[in-house]
């Protein structure tokens, strides 16, 4: 039974509505979880190593303890539970266990009355240490075989060769993801012997598995629930002070807060890996691309973390979205002594893609042909294979479409601006004008969407028809990209109702929602929003015979067959879905395979004003075009290319973390 | 024991030290609408208007705010409703994960006080001390820009 009420519902599918969360959200009312107190309230501060590698030969916390008002030290020794974590396995000590491996990591956490005092305490905290040489170059630590994970990919005619040959090697360093809220959350003993988390992350339930095991609890003593995420872009993935705040709150009975400051911020998550990579192209004299051979290293730092799946992507799209005879990648990520690197906005997809989009510019120049054709020449589309893992495309890949929707938008006007802000270098530009040079850039990058290459990637969503609407139930993590704002969008289209709500579910009342990462929840969530949506629509309609659901209740035809009030009083309706998206393999032993659930690709071009005196850029204009699907909410979508396009561009020409022998020299904005 | 205006209500307050002004709002005045981001006057998340002049309230010892009037995003508009900025900010897309929004609004809105018919180039001025990780900008200042027009 279904009723064709799609186009009637306002604030549905296909329209910009405002975001629930915008109004508290601009009167400074919104509550991020570091806005959050509680009576009796202790902040926690952690110890860090000051050294890249060292043996921990003695911790003394009594010094710390001494202090008025800190209330509790804690080190290895007092984790009850499995002693490390991880998110592909637990590799990483909760708090360093007889040996620190990167900069930063943390030793020991403190709890105190206040937040100086916590500090105080942790500064107090005397730490002896046999100092290590540190792994510092991943090339190293490649030879030596550390490493988290090899990938060796061969596809297509192993002897096929081109008639015209580029070689060069790349680099892109190590990036912050940045968000505004640092790490921060709020831990709160329930007095029988468990505890109540709230946190600010990309995935409640990964983390609730990861705290419970290293408190040594069933599942059910710990109760992680969303608090307000000030922005995440990756580095909300991992653990940072979740398992810290739990233990410090069950040791001392009291509720435990901490706040991460911005330099800790830097240290406290992991960052997007730097990459090293050799590339070779082959193509004949026509265009066609007939071979790339690629080494693509990665730095992992001192932990797993996500470096494997990282990784992967890094290798699967080591090509780009190219049709190619034949491809030969290797790829490693290797475990130095460097911060642990992890989840960024892009997942190692960007870093091949800076050298593959280059490797076109440069075969395009060796062949005197225009480098928009030469990728036009390559485009891969629905229904061809993936260069590198062979899968058929069998879902939307509009490759040339966004070339060609890029290279046909307009050029901003040449030039010669006498505004001295719209300068490179802005007013301090001491270049004359005419030393300043305008040039324009072309890429393209492909993604997967969602988890790959096995992985059993699902969301859960409870849909419930009370008397005052329809309340979607999630465990699902808003990080500011607007999951709320479209997956009630899509309750909306999918039971007719304007009155939906996304209701945040602690992970005791409701099953995983994945991620909130991958490009994945507008699928993943909302296809589990729209599946248990139109699940209750169905129970309401055929429950008094009707044939529309509305606010008001069940209609057949103009008739009004029972108020909401009336439908539901004594036997509620409600729906749990669990969404999958379709099935994706594992690699064989030469990287093939049916790995990715699905693609996005985008073409940009970059209007770049240089100095060629002083080497400095002005990004006077980015175009792009982006496959985007159907836009659910084109506002958010339009937010999401920009806020992204801005962080590349944050990667091209202002954005590195610098590493001098691990130690990190610049963690601030 | 400091005495300072908030909002147009009087506190007095003994912070510690060298306590910065946005502590004394945030955890002593009960005040968390101006965020704590970066706590070095780079990002503006916690910006106030301090009599009368747009500040990061990290930078301030609160002790040097002693007889000042201080208005922070809770106090921008009565409370009920939302001010053109607010309004234009949310309306435009302006908003994603809001860290940065309570010191965005607060530096439109002294823009927007103090000079009658901002450009474009005036806006982005205005704002080059408030990072915003999400947006990357574009809305916020279609937002303001569009604003400009309609109130010129």
């Amino acid at each position: 039974m279904t009723t064709l009420v799609r186009a009637e519902v306002a604030g549905g599918v296909g329209v910009s509505v405002v975001r629930p969360d915008g109004i508290p959200k601009v009167k400074g009312e919104f509550a991020f979880s570091s806005d959050l107190s509680a009576e009796g309230m202790l902040w926690g501060a952690t110890v860090r190593s000051p050294h890249p590698h060292a043996r921990i030969v003695s911790i003394d916390v009594v010094p710390a303890l001494a202090i008025p008002g800190v209330r509790t030290v804690l080190t290895q020794d007092d984790v009850p539970g499995r002693r490390h974590f991880g998110l592909e396995r637990p590799d990483q000590p909760v708090l360093a266990d007889g040996e620190v491996c990167f900069w930063g990591q943390p030793v020991a956490v403190v709890a105190a009355d206040n937040r100086e005092t916590a500090r105080r305490g942790a500064a107090e905290v005397v730490v002896q240490y046999e100092v290590l040489e540190p792994v510092v170059d991943p090339r190293e630590a490649e030879r030596a075989g550390s490493t988290f994970r090899t990938i060796e990919i061969r596809n297509g005619d192993p002897d096929a060769h081109g008639e015209v040959v580029v070689e060069a090697e790349y680099e892109v360093g190590m990036q912050d993801q940045a968000p505004l809220g640092t790490e921060s959350g709020l831990a709160i003993p329930d007095g029988a012997g468990g505890v109540d988390l709230f946190i600010s992350t990309q995935w409640l339930h990964a983390d609730h598995a990861q705290v419970a095991e290293s408190l040594g609890m069933h599942a059910d003593q710990v109760r992680l629930h969303n608090a307000g995420v000030g922005g995440a872009f990756g580095s909300r993935e991992d653990i940072s002070l979740q398992i810290h705040l739990c233990l410090l709150a069950l040791r001392t009975g009291r509720p435990v807060k901490m706040v991460y400051d911005r330099a800790e911020s830097f240290v406290g998550h992991v960052h997007r890996h730097p990459a090293r990579m050799r590339y070779r192209h082959e193509a004949d004299r026509d265009g066609t691309l007939v071979r790339v051979e690629a080494h693509l290293l990665l730095d992992g730092g001192a932990y797993a973390s996500t470096s494997s799946a990282v990784l992967a992507n890094a290798c699967y799209f080591a090509v780009g979205p190219y049709r190619v005879r034949s491809v030969h990648v290797d790829g490693a990520a290797a475990r130095t002594n460097n911060p642990t690197a992890g989840a960024m906005r892009g997942f190692g997809a960007p870093q091949p893609c800076f050298g593959y989009e280059s490797q076109m510019d440069r075969v395009a120049a060796a062949l005197g042909m225009d480098p928009v054709e030469l990728r036009l020449k390559n485009a891969l589309g629905t229904g061809d294979r993936l260069a590198t893992t062979n899968q058929l495309i069998v879902g939307s890949l509009p490759t040339r479409e966004v070339i060609e929707s890029v290279a046909a938008m307009p050029l901003p006007d040449p030039g010669g601006s006498d505004d001295p802000r719209r300068l490179p270098g802005g007013t301090g530009l001491t270049t004359p004008p005419s030393a300043v040079k305008r040039g324009i850039g072309f890429a393209v990058g492909i993604k997967n969407l969602a988890f790959s290459e096995g992985f059993d990637d699902f969301a859960e969503i409870r849909a419930v028809l009370t008397p005052d609407g329809l309340e979607l139930h999630t465990a699902a993590c808003e990080n500011g990209q607007g999951m709320v704002t479209v997956v009630e969008q899509i309750g909306r289209t999918a039971s007719g109702m304007e009155r939906v709500t996304v209701v945040f579910d602690d992970t005791s009342r409701i099953g995983s929602a994945g991620s909130s990462s991958a490009s994945r929840q507008t699928q993943m969530t909302g296809g589990a929003a729209l599946r248990a949506a139109e699940a209750v629509r169905d129970q309401a309609l055929l429950r008094v015979g009707g044939d529309r659901l509305d606010d008001d209740g069940v209609w057949r035809g103009d008739e009004l067959v029972a108020s909401l009030a009336d439908l539901l009083a004594g036997d509620p309706i409600e729906h749990l879905e669990r969404f999958h998206h379709p099935p994706t393999s594992r690699p064989d032993g030469r990287g093939r395979g049916d790995i990715h659930a699905g693609y996005v690709v985008a073409a940009h071009r970059a209007v770049v004003d240089v100095d060629t005196e002083l080497g400095l850029v002005r990004v006077v204009r980015i175009d792009t075009a982006q496959d985007v699907g159907k836009a659910i909410n084109p506002q958010a979508v339009i937010g999401q290319i920009e806020g992204g396009i801005m962080q590349g561009v944050g990667l091209a020409v202002m954005e590195e973390i610098v590493l001098d022998r691990g130690v990190m020299k610049n963690a601030s904005f | 024991m400091i005495r300072i205006t908030v909002n147009g209500v009087t506190h007095s307050v003994e912070p510690a030290g060298t306590e910065s002004l946005l502590t004394t709002l945030r955890d002593r005045l009960g005040l968390p609408g101006s965020k704590n981001a970066c706590e070095q006057g780079e990002c503006g998340s916690c910006s106030v208007i301090l009599d009368g002049e747009l500040v990061c309230s990290c930078l301030v010892m609160a002790a040097d705010a002693d007889g000042c009037e201080i208005r922070t995003v809770e106090g921008i508009t009565d409370g009920a409703t939302l001010n053109t900025v607010q309004q234009a900010v949310l309306e435009a897309g302006g908003v994603q994960c809001g860290f940065c929004t309570p010191g965005i609004v607060v530096a439109a809105t002294h823009l927007f006080a103090t000079t009658p018919h901002p450009g474009e180039a005036d806006i982005r001025e205005a704002l080059a001390g408030n990072i915003c990780r999400c947006t990357g900008y574009g809305s916020i200042v279609r937002a303001l820009t569009a604003l400009a027009g309609e109130e010129s």
